[in-house]
Protein backbone atom coordinates (compact mmCIF):
# COMPACT_ATOMS: atom_id res chain seq x y z
CA UNK A 1 0.00 0.00 0.00
CA UNK A 2 1.11 3.55 -0.45
CA UNK A 3 0.77 6.51 1.84
CA UNK A 4 0.48 10.07 0.62
CA UNK A 5 2.35 13.12 1.82
CA UNK A 6 -0.93 14.59 3.08
CA UNK A 7 -1.55 11.49 5.18
CA UNK A 8 1.88 11.78 6.78
CA UNK A 9 1.11 15.40 7.69
CA UNK A 10 -2.36 14.51 9.00
CA UNK A 11 -0.99 11.70 11.17
CA UNK A 12 1.83 13.93 12.46
CA UNK A 13 -0.77 16.50 13.49
CA UNK A 14 -2.78 13.79 15.27
CA UNK A 15 0.38 12.67 17.08
CA UNK A 16 1.16 16.27 18.03
CA UNK A 17 4.44 16.34 16.17
CA UNK A 18 5.78 19.00 13.88
CA UNK A 19 7.37 17.71 10.68
CA UNK A 20 8.96 19.90 8.05
CA UNK A 21 8.26 19.46 4.35
CA UNK A 22 11.66 17.76 3.85
CA UNK A 23 11.13 15.47 6.85
CA UNK A 24 7.67 14.50 5.61
CA UNK A 25 9.09 13.26 2.32
CA UNK A 26 11.76 11.19 4.08
CA UNK A 27 9.24 9.78 6.55
CA UNK A 28 6.91 8.95 3.65
CA UNK A 29 9.65 6.97 1.90
CA UNK A 30 10.57 5.03 5.02
CA UNK A 31 7.02 4.38 6.16
CA UNK A 32 6.05 3.12 2.73
CA UNK A 33 8.59 0.32 3.15
CA UNK A 34 7.24 -0.48 6.61
CA UNK A 35 3.66 -0.57 5.34
CA UNK A 36 4.70 -2.90 2.53
CA UNK A 37 6.01 -5.22 5.25
CA UNK A 38 2.80 -4.84 7.27
CA UNK A 39 0.69 -5.54 4.16
CA UNK A 40 1.88 -9.15 4.36
CA UNK A 41 -0.79 -9.60 7.03
CA UNK A 42 -3.47 -9.47 4.33
CA UNK A 43 -2.17 -12.72 2.83
CA UNK A 44 -3.76 -14.83 5.56
CA UNK A 45 -7.44 -15.41 6.18
CA UNK A 46 -8.26 -14.61 9.79
CA UNK A 47 -12.04 -14.86 9.50
CA UNK A 48 -13.47 -16.08 12.80
CA UNK A 49 -10.16 -15.87 14.70
CA UNK A 50 -10.60 -14.16 18.03
CA UNK A 51 -8.31 -11.13 18.39
CA UNK A 52 -5.61 -11.59 21.05
CA UNK A 53 -5.07 -8.39 23.01
CA UNK A 54 -2.86 -9.91 25.63
CA UNK A 55 -0.58 -12.83 26.38
CA UNK A 56 -2.48 -13.87 29.50
CA UNK A 57 -6.21 -14.05 29.93
CA UNK A 58 -6.43 -11.83 32.95
CA UNK A 59 -9.40 -10.31 34.65
CA UNK A 60 -8.98 -6.94 36.31
CA UNK A 61 -8.10 -7.36 39.98
CA UNK A 62 -10.34 -5.68 42.52
CA UNK A 63 -9.00 -4.13 45.69
CA UNK A 64 -10.64 -2.73 48.80
CA UNK A 65 -11.76 0.88 48.35
CA UNK A 66 -9.23 2.37 50.73
CA UNK A 67 -6.55 5.01 50.34
CA UNK A 68 -3.18 3.40 49.66
CA UNK A 69 -1.13 6.28 48.25
CA UNK A 70 0.02 9.19 50.38
CA UNK A 71 -0.02 12.70 48.90
CA UNK A 72 3.42 13.22 47.35
CA UNK A 73 2.63 16.02 44.92
CA UNK A 74 5.65 18.07 45.93
CA UNK A 75 7.97 15.18 45.16
CA UNK A 76 6.31 14.43 41.85
CA UNK A 77 6.08 18.07 40.82
CA UNK A 78 9.76 18.55 41.57
CA UNK A 79 10.53 17.06 38.14
CA UNK A 80 8.00 19.18 36.21
CA UNK A 81 9.19 21.84 33.73
CA UNK A 82 7.02 24.58 35.31
CA UNK A 83 4.97 24.60 38.52
CA UNK A 84 3.33 27.40 40.46
CA UNK A 85 1.24 27.14 43.64
CA UNK A 86 1.13 23.32 43.33
CA UNK A 87 -0.20 23.60 39.78
CA UNK A 88 1.44 22.56 36.50
CA UNK A 89 1.93 25.63 34.34
CA UNK A 90 1.03 25.56 30.65
CA UNK A 91 0.50 28.35 28.10
CA UNK A 92 -2.82 30.13 28.44
CA UNK A 93 -5.67 28.18 26.80
CA UNK A 94 -8.65 30.38 27.72
CA UNK A 95 -8.75 34.05 26.74
CA UNK B 1 45.61 -17.19 48.10
CA UNK B 2 44.77 -13.48 47.96
CA UNK B 3 41.72 -12.62 45.95
CA UNK B 4 42.64 -10.22 43.16
CA UNK B 5 40.81 -7.96 40.79
CA UNK B 6 40.89 -10.55 37.99
CA UNK B 7 39.06 -13.00 40.21
CA UNK B 8 36.42 -10.42 41.05
CA UNK B 9 35.72 -9.50 37.45
CA UNK B 10 35.73 -13.06 36.10
CA UNK B 11 33.92 -15.09 38.74
CA UNK B 12 30.36 -16.30 38.65
CA UNK B 13 27.78 -14.71 40.92
CA UNK B 14 27.75 -17.86 43.04
CA UNK B 15 31.52 -17.66 43.56
CA UNK B 16 31.34 -13.95 44.33
CA UNK B 17 28.53 -14.56 46.79
CA UNK B 18 30.53 -17.29 48.52
CA UNK B 19 33.61 -15.10 48.75
CA UNK B 20 31.56 -12.23 50.15
CA UNK B 21 30.04 -14.55 52.76
CA UNK B 22 33.49 -15.86 53.70
CA UNK B 23 34.77 -12.25 53.91
CA UNK B 24 37.52 -12.96 51.38
CA UNK B 25 36.28 -9.95 49.45
CA UNK B 26 34.06 -7.06 50.46
CA UNK B 27 31.25 -5.54 48.43
CA UNK B 28 33.16 -2.25 48.51
CA UNK B 29 36.20 -3.92 46.90
CA UNK B 30 34.03 -5.70 44.37
CA UNK B 31 32.03 -2.60 43.47
CA UNK B 32 35.19 -0.51 43.22
CA UNK B 33 36.79 -3.10 40.91
CA UNK B 34 33.87 -2.78 38.50
CA UNK B 35 33.68 1.02 38.84
CA UNK B 36 37.40 1.15 37.96
CA UNK B 37 36.78 -0.90 34.85
CA UNK B 38 33.89 1.35 33.86
CA UNK B 39 36.20 4.34 34.38
CA UNK B 40 38.82 2.73 32.09
CA UNK B 41 36.63 1.39 29.30
CA UNK B 42 33.34 3.25 29.18
CA UNK B 43 34.73 6.18 27.19
CA UNK B 44 35.45 3.68 24.40
CA UNK B 45 32.34 1.52 24.66
CA UNK B 46 29.64 3.99 25.80
CA UNK B 47 27.87 1.14 27.58
CA UNK B 48 26.72 3.19 30.57
CA UNK B 49 24.90 6.51 30.52
CA UNK B 50 25.11 7.25 34.24
CA UNK B 51 27.38 6.11 37.04
CA UNK B 52 27.29 7.45 40.58
CA UNK B 53 30.23 5.91 42.44
CA UNK B 54 29.41 7.56 45.79
CA UNK B 55 25.90 6.13 45.86
CA UNK B 56 27.07 2.71 44.64
CA UNK B 57 29.84 2.55 47.25
CA UNK B 58 27.44 3.64 50.01
CA UNK B 59 25.18 0.74 49.02
CA UNK B 60 28.23 -1.56 49.02
CA UNK B 61 29.15 -0.47 52.56
CA UNK B 62 25.58 -1.16 53.69
CA UNK B 63 25.80 -4.59 52.04
CA UNK B 64 29.05 -5.35 53.85
CA UNK B 65 27.39 -4.47 57.15
CA UNK B 66 24.45 -6.70 56.30
CA UNK B 67 26.79 -9.57 55.47
CA UNK B 68 28.59 -8.99 58.79
CA UNK B 69 25.24 -9.27 60.58
CA UNK B 70 24.65 -12.62 58.90
CA UNK B 71 21.60 -11.37 57.02
CA UNK B 72 22.92 -11.84 53.50
CA UNK B 73 20.91 -13.14 50.55
CA UNK B 74 22.56 -14.57 47.41
CA UNK B 75 22.88 -11.16 45.68
CA UNK B 76 23.77 -9.11 48.75
CA UNK B 77 26.79 -7.00 47.87
CA UNK B 78 26.76 -7.92 44.17
CA UNK B 79 26.91 -4.89 41.85
CA UNK B 80 24.37 -4.99 39.03
CA UNK B 81 23.91 -2.54 36.15
CA UNK B 82 20.40 -1.55 35.10
CA UNK B 83 19.05 -0.66 31.71
CA UNK B 84 18.25 3.03 31.82
CA UNK B 85 14.50 2.56 31.66
CA UNK B 86 14.11 1.22 35.18
CA UNK B 87 13.17 4.13 37.42
CA UNK B 88 15.63 4.35 40.30
CA UNK B 89 14.85 6.92 42.96
CA UNK B 90 17.37 9.76 42.91
CA UNK B 91 19.05 8.47 39.74
CA UNK B 92 18.82 10.04 36.33
CA UNK B 93 16.62 7.74 34.21
CA UNK B 94 16.82 8.75 30.54
CA UNK B 95 15.38 5.86 28.51
CA UNK B 96 18.07 6.79 25.98
CA UNK B 97 16.12 9.92 25.03
CA UNK B 98 16.58 13.67 25.00
CA UNK B 99 13.00 13.73 26.27
CA UNK B 100 14.19 12.37 29.64
CA UNK B 101 17.79 13.59 29.51
CA UNK B 102 17.47 15.32 32.88
CA UNK B 103 14.73 13.22 34.45
CA UNK B 104 15.67 12.16 37.97
CA UNK B 105 13.17 9.54 39.06
CA UNK B 106 11.20 10.38 42.21
CA UNK B 107 10.48 6.69 42.86
CA UNK B 108 11.82 3.16 42.49
CA UNK B 109 10.47 0.59 40.06
CA UNK B 110 9.29 -2.68 41.60
CA UNK B 111 12.32 -4.50 40.23
CA UNK B 112 14.69 -1.97 41.82
CA UNK B 113 12.83 -2.30 45.14
CA UNK B 114 13.46 -6.04 44.93
CA UNK B 115 17.17 -5.62 44.16
CA UNK B 116 17.44 -3.15 47.05
CA UNK B 117 15.68 -5.58 49.39
CA UNK B 118 18.10 -8.29 48.27
CA UNK B 119 21.04 -6.03 49.15
CA UNK B 120 22.38 -5.78 45.59
CA UNK B 121 24.40 -2.70 44.61
CA UNK B 122 23.29 -0.44 41.75
CA UNK B 123 26.38 -0.15 39.58
CA UNK B 124 25.01 2.28 37.00
CA UNK B 125 22.48 2.81 34.25
CA UNK B 126 23.14 1.25 30.87
CA UNK B 127 22.77 2.73 27.43
CA UNK B 128 19.88 1.64 25.22
CA UNK B 129 18.02 2.44 22.03
CA UNK B 130 15.75 5.43 22.58
CA UNK B 131 12.60 4.21 24.39
CA UNK B 132 13.85 0.66 23.62
CA UNK B 133 13.02 1.14 19.93
CA UNK B 134 15.89 -0.29 17.94
CA UNK B 135 17.98 -3.36 17.27
CA UNK B 136 21.46 -1.84 17.18
CA UNK B 137 21.59 0.72 19.99
CA UNK B 138 22.16 3.36 17.32
CA UNK B 139 18.94 5.24 18.14
CA UNK B 140 20.19 6.26 21.61
CA UNK B 141 20.33 10.02 22.13
CA UNK B 142 23.56 9.33 24.03
CA UNK B 143 25.23 7.64 21.07
CA UNK B 144 25.65 4.05 19.99
CA UNK B 145 27.33 1.41 22.17
CA UNK B 146 30.35 -0.33 20.73
CA UNK B 147 30.58 -4.11 20.70
CA UNK B 148 33.39 -5.32 23.01
CA UNK B 149 34.22 -8.09 20.51
CA UNK B 150 34.85 -5.60 17.74
CA UNK B 151 34.36 -1.90 18.38
CA UNK B 152 33.50 -1.31 14.71
CA UNK B 153 30.32 -3.34 15.20
CA UNK B 154 26.99 -2.69 16.90
CA UNK B 155 25.92 -4.41 20.11
CA UNK B 156 22.38 -5.06 18.96
CA UNK B 157 19.56 -3.57 20.91
CA UNK B 158 17.72 -2.30 22.58
CA UNK B 159 19.51 -3.57 25.73
CA UNK B 160 22.88 -3.00 24.03
CA UNK B 161 24.50 -1.22 26.96
CA UNK B 162 23.69 -4.06 29.35
CA UNK B 163 24.98 -6.68 26.90
CA UNK B 164 28.19 -4.75 26.24
CA UNK B 165 28.77 -4.08 29.95
CA UNK B 166 28.72 -7.82 30.65
CA UNK B 167 30.76 -8.75 27.57
CA UNK B 168 33.41 -6.19 28.56
CA UNK B 169 33.38 -7.25 32.24
CA UNK B 170 32.16 -3.82 33.33
CA UNK B 171 29.38 -5.56 35.27
CA UNK B 172 28.90 -9.15 36.43
CA UNK B 173 25.20 -9.02 35.54
CA UNK B 174 22.62 -6.52 34.33
CA UNK B 175 18.94 -6.06 33.71
CA UNK B 176 17.33 -5.64 30.33
CA UNK B 177 13.88 -5.52 28.83
CA UNK B 178 12.54 -7.33 25.81
CA UNK B 179 9.59 -6.17 23.67
CA UNK B 180 10.55 -7.90 20.41
CA UNK B 181 13.98 -9.34 21.19
CA UNK B 182 15.69 -6.53 23.09
CA UNK B 183 17.32 -8.86 25.64
CA UNK B 184 18.00 -11.85 23.38
CA UNK B 185 19.32 -10.14 20.24
CA UNK B 186 22.00 -7.99 21.97
CA UNK B 187 22.88 -10.98 24.19
CA UNK B 188 23.47 -12.94 20.98
CA UNK B 189 25.50 -10.20 19.29
CA UNK B 190 27.66 -9.62 22.39
CA UNK B 191 28.16 -13.27 23.40
CA UNK B 192 26.34 -13.16 26.73
CA UNK B 193 23.32 -14.97 28.17
CA UNK B 194 19.93 -13.31 28.50
CA UNK B 195 16.40 -14.37 29.41
CA UNK B 196 13.02 -12.82 28.71
CA UNK B 197 10.56 -14.38 31.17
CA UNK B 198 6.93 -15.31 30.53
CA UNK B 199 4.91 -12.12 30.16
CA UNK B 200 3.65 -11.08 33.60
CA UNK B 201 6.45 -12.65 35.67
CA UNK B 202 8.38 -9.40 36.21
CA UNK B 203 6.44 -6.29 37.25
CA UNK B 204 6.41 -3.40 34.80
CA UNK B 205 5.81 -0.84 37.57
CA UNK B 206 8.45 1.84 37.12
CA UNK B 207 9.71 0.33 33.88
CA UNK B 208 9.27 3.04 31.25
CA UNK B 209 6.67 1.72 28.83
CA UNK B 210 7.12 1.02 25.13
CA UNK B 211 4.47 -1.58 24.15
CA UNK B 212 2.70 -2.66 27.30
CA UNK B 213 1.29 -5.99 26.13
CA UNK B 214 4.77 -7.11 24.99
CA UNK B 215 7.30 -5.44 27.34
CA UNK B 216 8.97 -7.75 29.83
CA UNK B 217 12.04 -7.25 31.99
CA UNK B 218 14.64 -9.94 32.51
CA UNK B 219 18.23 -10.70 33.47
CA UNK B 220 21.42 -10.64 31.38
CA UNK B 221 24.61 -12.28 32.63
CA UNK B 222 27.55 -14.51 31.75
CA UNK B 223 25.87 -17.85 32.35
CA UNK B 224 22.56 -19.60 32.86
CA UNK B 225 23.42 -20.10 36.52
CA UNK B 226 23.93 -16.35 36.99
CA UNK B 227 20.68 -15.65 35.14
CA UNK B 228 18.79 -17.94 37.51
CA UNK B 229 20.13 -16.11 40.57
CA UNK B 230 19.18 -12.69 39.18
CA UNK B 231 15.79 -13.94 37.97
CA UNK B 232 15.05 -15.17 41.50
CA UNK B 233 15.17 -11.54 42.61
CA UNK B 234 13.32 -10.01 39.65
CA UNK B 235 10.24 -12.24 39.57
CA UNK B 236 7.43 -11.52 42.00
CA UNK B 237 3.84 -10.34 42.20
CA UNK B 238 3.21 -6.61 42.32
CA UNK B 239 -0.29 -5.20 42.73
CA UNK B 240 0.77 -1.96 41.02
CA UNK B 241 1.09 -3.72 37.65
CA UNK B 242 -2.35 -4.93 36.55
CA UNK B 243 -0.73 -7.65 34.41
CA UNK B 244 1.58 -8.94 37.16
CA UNK B 245 0.87 -12.61 37.80
CA UNK B 246 0.12 -13.96 41.26
CA UNK B 247 1.92 -17.28 41.43
CA UNK B 248 3.62 -19.33 44.13
CA UNK B 249 7.27 -18.31 44.33
CA UNK B 250 9.82 -20.66 42.82
CA UNK B 251 13.60 -20.99 42.91
CA UNK B 252 14.82 -20.73 39.34
CA UNK B 253 18.02 -22.58 40.21
CA UNK B 254 16.17 -25.69 41.35
CA UNK B 255 16.37 -27.66 38.10
CA UNK B 256 19.83 -26.59 36.89
CA UNK B 257 21.47 -29.98 37.38
CA UNK B 258 18.73 -32.19 35.93
CA UNK B 259 19.97 -34.50 33.16
CA UNK B 260 18.77 -33.69 29.66
CA UNK B 261 18.10 -37.26 28.57
CA UNK B 262 14.71 -37.45 26.95
CA UNK B 263 14.52 -33.70 26.29
CA UNK B 264 12.58 -33.05 23.08
CA UNK B 265 13.87 -30.05 21.14
CA UNK B 266 11.52 -28.62 18.52
CA UNK B 267 13.12 -27.15 15.41
CA UNK B 268 10.76 -24.82 13.54
CA UNK B 269 11.33 -25.39 9.85
CA UNK B 270 10.37 -21.77 9.13
CA UNK B 271 13.29 -20.54 11.27
CA UNK B 272 15.86 -22.63 9.45
CA UNK B 273 14.59 -21.78 6.00
CA UNK B 274 16.32 -18.73 4.61
CA UNK B 275 18.07 -15.48 5.36
CA UNK B 276 20.41 -16.86 8.01
CA UNK B 277 24.14 -16.55 7.52
CA UNK B 278 26.14 -19.75 7.00
CA UNK B 279 28.27 -19.17 10.12
CA UNK B 280 25.15 -18.75 12.25
CA UNK B 281 23.64 -21.90 10.80
CA UNK B 282 26.81 -23.91 11.41
CA UNK B 283 27.13 -22.76 15.01
CA UNK B 284 23.49 -23.57 15.75
CA UNK B 285 23.77 -27.00 14.07
CA UNK B 286 26.83 -27.73 16.19
CA UNK B 287 24.93 -26.75 19.33
CA UNK B 288 22.10 -29.10 18.37
CA UNK B 289 24.62 -31.90 17.86
CA UNK B 290 25.94 -31.20 21.37
CA UNK B 291 22.40 -31.44 22.75
CA UNK B 292 21.91 -34.80 21.03
CA UNK B 293 25.09 -35.99 22.71
CA UNK B 294 23.59 -34.92 26.03
CA UNK B 295 20.61 -37.18 25.41
CA UNK B 296 18.15 -34.81 23.77
CA UNK B 297 16.21 -35.61 20.63
CA UNK B 298 15.19 -33.12 17.97
CA UNK B 299 11.78 -33.01 16.30
CA UNK B 300 10.74 -30.93 13.31
CA UNK B 301 7.89 -28.62 14.11
CA UNK B 302 5.93 -26.02 12.17
CA UNK B 303 5.11 -22.45 13.12
CA UNK B 304 3.29 -21.46 9.93
CA UNK B 305 2.10 -18.05 11.15
CA UNK B 306 5.58 -17.03 12.28
CA UNK B 307 6.17 -15.61 8.83
CA UNK B 308 3.70 -12.87 9.78
CA UNK B 309 5.12 -12.10 13.21
CA UNK B 310 7.22 -9.13 12.10
CA UNK B 311 4.27 -7.63 10.22
CA UNK B 312 1.87 -8.06 13.16
CA UNK B 313 4.49 -6.77 15.59
CA UNK B 314 5.04 -3.57 13.59
CA UNK B 315 1.34 -2.82 13.97
CA UNK B 316 0.83 -3.80 17.61
CA UNK B 317 4.05 -2.40 19.09
CA UNK B 318 3.84 1.04 17.40
CA UNK B 319 0.11 1.25 18.20
CA UNK B 320 0.78 0.70 21.89
CA UNK B 321 3.82 2.98 21.75
CA UNK B 322 1.86 5.84 20.19
CA UNK B 323 -0.55 5.62 23.11
CA UNK B 324 2.11 5.18 25.81
CA UNK B 325 4.33 7.99 24.53
CA UNK B 326 1.48 10.50 24.41
CA UNK B 327 2.41 11.23 28.04
CA UNK B 328 5.53 13.13 26.89
CA UNK B 329 3.89 16.49 26.41
CA UNK B 330 6.26 18.81 28.28
CA UNK B 331 3.82 19.36 31.14
CA UNK B 332 4.53 17.00 34.04
CA UNK B 333 8.10 15.79 33.53
CA UNK B 334 10.87 15.66 31.00
CA UNK B 335 11.85 18.02 28.24
CA UNK B 336 9.85 21.10 27.26
CA UNK B 337 10.70 23.14 24.14
CA UNK B 338 11.92 26.65 24.81
CA UNK B 339 9.90 28.77 22.42
CA UNK B 340 6.25 28.22 21.55
CA UNK B 341 3.19 30.29 20.77
CA UNK B 342 0.42 28.37 22.52
CA UNK B 343 -0.38 25.03 24.19
CA UNK B 344 -0.71 23.05 20.96
CA UNK B 345 2.51 24.54 19.65
CA UNK B 346 4.24 23.63 22.92
CA UNK B 347 3.14 20.00 22.60
CA UNK B 348 4.24 19.81 18.97
CA UNK B 349 7.61 21.49 19.46
CA UNK B 350 8.35 19.54 22.65
CA UNK B 351 7.65 16.21 20.98
CA UNK B 352 9.38 17.10 17.70
CA UNK B 353 12.53 18.25 19.48
CA UNK B 354 12.46 15.67 22.29
CA UNK B 355 12.04 12.46 20.26
CA UNK B 356 14.54 11.00 17.81
CA UNK B 357 13.76 9.83 14.27
CA UNK B 358 12.98 6.16 15.02
CA UNK B 359 10.67 7.00 17.92
CA UNK B 360 8.83 9.51 15.74
CA UNK B 361 8.51 6.92 13.00
CA UNK B 362 6.94 4.41 15.33
CA UNK B 363 4.59 6.97 16.86
CA UNK B 364 3.45 7.89 13.35
CA UNK B 365 2.93 4.23 12.37
CA UNK B 366 0.99 3.64 15.58
CA UNK B 367 -1.12 6.77 15.22
CA UNK B 368 -1.93 5.83 11.63
CA UNK B 369 -2.99 2.24 12.33
CA UNK B 370 -5.21 3.36 15.21
CA UNK B 371 -6.74 6.29 13.33
CA UNK B 372 -10.34 6.43 12.21
CA UNK B 373 -11.18 3.93 9.51
CA UNK B 374 -8.01 1.87 9.77
CA UNK B 375 -8.41 0.13 13.12
CA UNK B 376 -9.99 -3.08 11.78
CA UNK B 377 -7.65 -3.43 8.83
CA UNK B 378 -4.52 -3.04 10.90
CA UNK B 379 -4.82 -3.37 14.67
CA UNK B 380 -7.60 -5.95 14.81
CA UNK B 381 -6.05 -7.92 11.96
CA UNK B 382 -2.70 -7.96 13.77
CA UNK B 383 -4.39 -9.16 16.96
CA UNK B 384 -6.00 -12.03 15.05
CA UNK B 385 -2.62 -13.01 13.64
CA UNK B 386 -1.22 -12.78 17.13
CA UNK B 387 -3.75 -15.45 18.15
CA UNK B 388 -2.63 -17.68 15.25
CA UNK B 389 1.00 -17.31 16.32
CA UNK B 390 0.16 -18.26 19.93
CA UNK B 391 -1.83 -21.29 18.67
CA UNK B 392 1.11 -22.46 16.57
CA UNK B 393 3.28 -22.50 19.67
CA UNK B 394 0.62 -24.31 21.73
CA UNK B 395 0.48 -27.04 19.10
CA UNK B 396 4.25 -27.23 18.84
CA UNK B 397 4.64 -27.66 22.61
CA UNK B 398 2.49 -30.79 22.43
CA UNK B 399 5.41 -32.37 20.60
CA UNK B 400 8.46 -30.81 22.25
CA UNK B 401 9.71 -29.37 25.56
CA UNK B 402 11.70 -26.43 24.20
CA UNK B 403 12.13 -24.83 20.79
CA UNK B 404 15.56 -23.89 19.48
CA UNK B 405 16.68 -21.61 16.67
CA UNK B 406 19.29 -18.96 16.02
CA UNK B 407 18.60 -15.81 18.06
CA UNK B 408 19.34 -13.50 15.15
CA UNK B 409 19.99 -14.27 11.46
CA UNK B 410 23.42 -12.60 11.53
CA UNK B 411 26.22 -11.73 13.91
CA UNK B 412 26.98 -8.12 14.91
CA UNK B 413 26.76 -5.81 11.90
CA UNK B 414 28.58 -2.56 11.15
CA UNK B 415 27.47 0.89 12.32
CA UNK B 416 25.14 2.55 9.85
CA UNK B 417 24.66 -0.58 7.76
CA UNK B 418 20.95 -0.87 8.53
CA UNK B 419 19.98 2.62 9.67
CA UNK B 420 18.86 3.90 6.26
CA UNK B 421 16.21 1.22 5.82
CA UNK B 422 14.02 0.57 8.90
CA UNK B 423 12.72 -2.70 7.42
CA UNK B 424 16.22 -4.22 7.26
CA UNK B 425 16.74 -3.27 10.91
CA UNK B 426 13.37 -4.75 11.89
CA UNK B 427 14.26 -8.10 10.29
CA UNK B 428 17.15 -8.47 12.73
CA UNK B 429 14.47 -9.60 15.22
CA UNK B 430 12.76 -12.04 12.89
CA UNK B 431 13.30 -15.06 15.19
CA UNK B 432 12.64 -13.33 18.50
CA UNK B 433 9.40 -11.39 17.96
CA UNK B 434 6.98 -14.33 17.94
CA UNK B 435 7.76 -15.22 21.59
CA UNK B 436 6.77 -11.69 22.65
CA UNK B 437 3.52 -11.83 20.71
CA UNK B 438 2.65 -15.17 22.34
CA UNK B 439 3.97 -14.03 25.76
CA UNK B 440 6.33 -17.02 25.97
CA UNK B 441 9.71 -17.05 27.73
CA UNK B 442 12.77 -16.94 25.49
CA UNK B 443 16.49 -16.84 26.03
CA UNK B 444 19.76 -16.56 24.16
CA UNK B 445 23.05 -18.24 25.04
CA UNK B 446 26.39 -18.09 23.24
CA UNK B 447 26.96 -21.08 20.95
CA UNK B 448 29.96 -20.23 18.79
CA UNK B 449 31.62 -17.61 16.61
CA UNK B 450 31.60 -16.59 12.98
CA UNK B 451 34.74 -16.36 10.87
CA UNK B 452 35.37 -12.81 12.13
CA UNK B 453 35.34 -13.94 15.78
CA UNK B 454 31.92 -12.45 16.45
CA UNK B 455 29.61 -14.39 18.78
CA UNK B 456 26.57 -16.39 17.64
CA UNK B 457 23.57 -16.90 19.92
CA UNK B 458 21.28 -19.90 20.30
CA UNK B 459 17.66 -19.05 21.08
CA UNK B 460 15.69 -21.29 23.44
CA UNK B 461 11.93 -20.72 23.63
CA UNK B 462 10.00 -22.49 26.35
CA UNK B 463 6.35 -22.99 27.23
CA UNK B 464 4.69 -20.57 29.66
CA UNK B 465 6.36 -20.57 33.10
CA UNK B 466 9.06 -23.04 32.07
CA UNK B 467 11.95 -20.68 32.90
CA UNK B 468 13.51 -23.12 35.40
CA UNK B 469 13.50 -25.86 32.75
CA UNK B 470 14.98 -23.52 30.12
CA UNK B 471 17.73 -22.52 32.53
CA UNK B 472 18.43 -26.22 33.10
CA UNK B 473 18.67 -26.74 29.32
CA UNK B 474 21.09 -23.81 29.01
CA UNK B 475 23.09 -24.72 32.11
CA UNK B 476 23.79 -28.30 31.01
CA UNK B 477 25.02 -27.05 27.64
CA UNK B 478 27.28 -24.55 29.41
CA UNK B 479 28.68 -27.34 31.60
CA UNK B 480 29.87 -29.09 28.43
CA UNK B 481 30.94 -26.12 26.31
CA UNK B 482 32.95 -22.99 27.00
CA UNK B 483 31.49 -20.46 24.54
CA UNK B 484 30.02 -18.47 27.43
CA UNK B 485 33.45 -18.30 29.10
CA UNK B 486 35.26 -16.84 26.08
CA UNK B 487 36.46 -13.32 26.76
CA UNK B 488 36.06 -10.36 24.46
CA UNK B 489 39.25 -8.39 23.83
CA UNK B 490 38.00 -5.65 26.18
CA UNK B 491 37.14 -8.15 28.94
CA UNK B 492 40.62 -9.67 28.66
CA UNK B 493 42.34 -6.29 28.94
Amino acid sequence: MSLSLDEVKRVAALARMEVSEAESQQILDQLSGVFDLIAKMQSVDTEGVEPMAHAQDLVARLRPDVVTEPDQHELYQSVAPAVDADLYLVPKVIE
Amino acid sequence: MPVGTRFMIESSLKELSRNLAEKKISSVELTRAYLDRIESHNATLNALITVDPDTSLAQARAADERIARGKAQPLTGIPIAHKDLWCVKGWRTTCGSKMLENFVSPYDSHVIERFNDAGAVILGKTNMDEFAMGSSNETSYFGAVKNPWNTERVTGGSSGGSAAAIAAALAPAATGTDTGGSIRQPASLCGVSGLKPTYGQVSRYGMIAFASSLDQGGPMARSAEDLALVLDVMVGFDSRDSTSLERPSEAFTRLLDEPLSGLRIGLPKEYFAEGMSTDVRNAVEAALAEYRKLGATTVDIELPASDLSVAAYYVIAPAEASSNLSRYDGVRYGFRAENYSDLLDMYCKTRSQGFGAEVKRRILIGTYVLSHGYYDAFYLKAQRIRRLIARDFAQAFERCDVIMSPTSPTTAFGFGSKTADPVQMYLSDIYTIAANLAGLPGMSIPCGFDDSDLPVGLQIIGNYFSEAKMLNVAYCYQQHTDWHLRKSPVAAS
